[in-house]
């Protein structure tokens, strides 16, 4: 199940994937018996390429997820991030990330939380300025740095925690149902503003989302995964072009897209 | 409400009274019903004032009473803080230091040993959360230590603290800054731990994807987060510390408004013991309110909702 299998004349950069996942298993110990979240999955996620992971809950998506960000230890397999494994990856701070909830420190301003990784990093005094002002400008809160969490939006403190996941930099952006909790006119505006982002930066992103719509108008790869045990059923490599206008969710391209992304989907659960 | 307290208050004057006001209307040749000490001394105070209802007069004026009415314990209170210092032979005004007869000068002493004693108690109860929370021995073994030492009467143990440290050579300040301290790190210690713990699993994981040392998990994280829990227990242990103070005077005798209330005690000075029990009172009041004010402060600095 290679993503990258049908890049025509892979850029030097691509040919070696930023993530590669091969035959991963992971099994949790619970009380009640070994649950199985993930089997079998192996994946490559190119440079700069926008995966979406898409699937029921418990198909295992933030799972996968967590294991690349080196939260979570698969129990076998093989899985590497940057050609390094996925913990020491972790240790290299080679990934920002970015959760369901915004989780902004109450107590430091909005520009004090995007300047927290800074700080734990090392960066400089001028240089943390510099990159807060400059993440600031790129999520559209430059306005909003002596500004405390609460005195924001529930869309604004989202966007807050994605300045502070791109604050130092890393190539590798993985994000947890970002806009899982906002409103559907929020979460348009922010999935346009992130694929502007995403053209802007050339990082590479992996997403996970449980909607149709969100995981194709923004992905070059779409992941679909089935639950009981988490599997991966389909990738599919999106034709749509890099410049996407809301309303390209209105083309034949991309409703046939999202029905092949729910079939995927049906697939998994007649299985 | 302070309104019904002083109306109980004077109410319960009388028969409280009632025995050294009918002994003193006696020797007066006030004819008393029944008519010697001996057989009003089984009977109820009640029953007394009722069968003496024109004699009772004496009950809010005497020198030595029972139970001392509002009125002369707020006497006593002015004679013993502004009336000492302004025009008492030792007092600040005659002598330009603070009479050793006024309570503002017993209460500072009492004060200092309950500061001393709250920082020590703060520190510690602040160290132990922290140890309870990144080690798991220290988990499983101090608190129920900490819980244990709190179930011992701190009176029973206070003597036993002082006679320790006299052995080695401490005393004044100290012995009564530790009693206080006893007192104030449990509140500490069982605040502290919830705050630390109070970051949730994302914030926490936020952090290792940072590959944040323990350190800094503490620096930036866990102690920010605890500081409303902090707070909280802290109003708790500043009172806590000053009735270990208190406590610690009592055995000394060397100034401070333990030593007032035990000295006021021996000697039937009622008034005394009840002007320093409403200075201790006001006093914690006061550190609370501090608290509070202080607690306000830093929670708004630190971005809380007004």
């Amino acid at each position: 199940m290679s993503v990258s299998a049908l890049d025509p004349a892979p850029a030097p950069d691509a040919a070696t994937p930023v993530i590669a996942a091969n035959a991963l298993d992971l099994t949790f110990q619970t009380a009640d018996g070994p649950v199985h979240a993930l089997r079998n999955v192996s994946l490559d996620v190119p440079k700069g390429s926008f995966v979406s992971f898409i699937g029921p809950s418990g198909c295992g998506k933030t799972t996968l997820l967590r294991c690349i960000a080196g939260l979570e230890t698969p129990t076998g397999g093989s899985l590497t991030v940057n050609g390094m494994t996925a913990d020491e990856a972790r240790r290299a701070r080679a990934y920002g990330y970015v959760f369901q909830a915004a989780g902004l420190y109450p107590w430091r301003s909005i520009g004090g939380n995007i300047r927290l990784p800074l700080e734990i990093m090392g960066f400089s005094r001028a240089e943390q300025a510099e990159r807060v002002a400059r993440v600031l400008e790129l999520v559209e809160l430059s306005s909003f740095e002596k500004k405390f969490p609460w005195q924001l939006s529930g869309g604004m403190q989202q966007r807050a925690s994605i300045a502070r996941a791109l604050a130092f930099d890393a190539e590798i952006l993985l994000m947890d149902e970002p806009f899982g909790a906002l409103d559907e006119i929020v979460r348009d505006r922010l999935n346009e503003e992130l694929l502007r982002l995403w053209d802007r930066t050339q990082k590479t992103i992996c997403f996970v989302t449980h909607s149709i719509p969100e995981a194709v108008y923004l992905s070059s790869h779409i992941v679909v995964m089935s639950p009981c045990p988490g599997r991966i059923s389909d990738v599919i490599e999106s034709p749509l072009p890099k410049e996407r206008p809301l309303d390209i969710r209105d083309t034949p391209e991309f409703i046939e897209i999202a029905h092949r992304v729910r079939d995927g989907l049906r697939a998994g659960y007649e299985e | 409400m302070v309104l019904a307290v002083l109306a109980i208050w004077y109410l319960a004057v009388v028969p409280m009274n009632v025995q050294d006001v009918l002994t003193r209307a006696e020797r007066a040749g006030e004819p008393v019903s029944p008519p010697t000490a001996v057989e009003r001394r089984d009977m109820g105070a009640w029953a007394l004032v009722m069968r003496n209802p024109g004699l009772l007069g004496e009950s809010w004026s005497l020198d030595r009473p029972r139970l001392p009415a509002p009125h002369q314990v707020a006497g006593e209170l002015y004679r013993s803080t502004i009336d000492e210092e302004i025009n008492g032979r030792r007092g600040i005004v005659r002598s330009g230091s603070l009479s050793n007869r006024s309570l503002v000068y017993h209460g500072g002493i009492t004060l200092g040993a309950t500061f001393l004693g709250f920082v020590i108690g703060t520190a510690l109860g602040i160290a132990l959360a922290v140890g309870i929370v990144h080690s798991r021995v220290m988990d499983m073994s101090i608190m129920p230590w900490a819980i244990v030492s709190q179930t011992i009467p701190i009176v029973a143990l206070a003597p036993m603290i002082i006679v320790v440290l006299y052995s080695i050579g401490i005393q004044g300040l100290i012995p009564k800054a530790v009693i206080s301290a006893y007192l104030s790190f449990f509140p500490v210690v069982v605040g502290m731990v919830k705050g630390l713990r109070s970051p949730d699993a994302m914030q926490l994981d936020l952090m290792r994807t940072y590959n944040a040392d323990p350190m800094t998990v503490l620096t930036k994280l866990r102690l920010p987060a605890s500081v409303p829990y902090l707070f909280a227990s802290l109003k708790i242990a500043i009172a806590a510390s000053l009735v270990g103070a208190i406590v610690g005077e009592l055995p000394v005798q060397k100034g401070g408004l333990g030593a007032r209330m035990l000295a006021g005690s021996y000697y039937g000075q009622t008034s005394q013991v009840w002007a320093a029990l409403i200075m201790a009172a006001a006093l914690a009041a006061l550190l609370v309110w501090l608290t509070g004010w202080l607690e306000r402060r830093t929670l708004r600095a630190m971005g809380g909702q007004p």
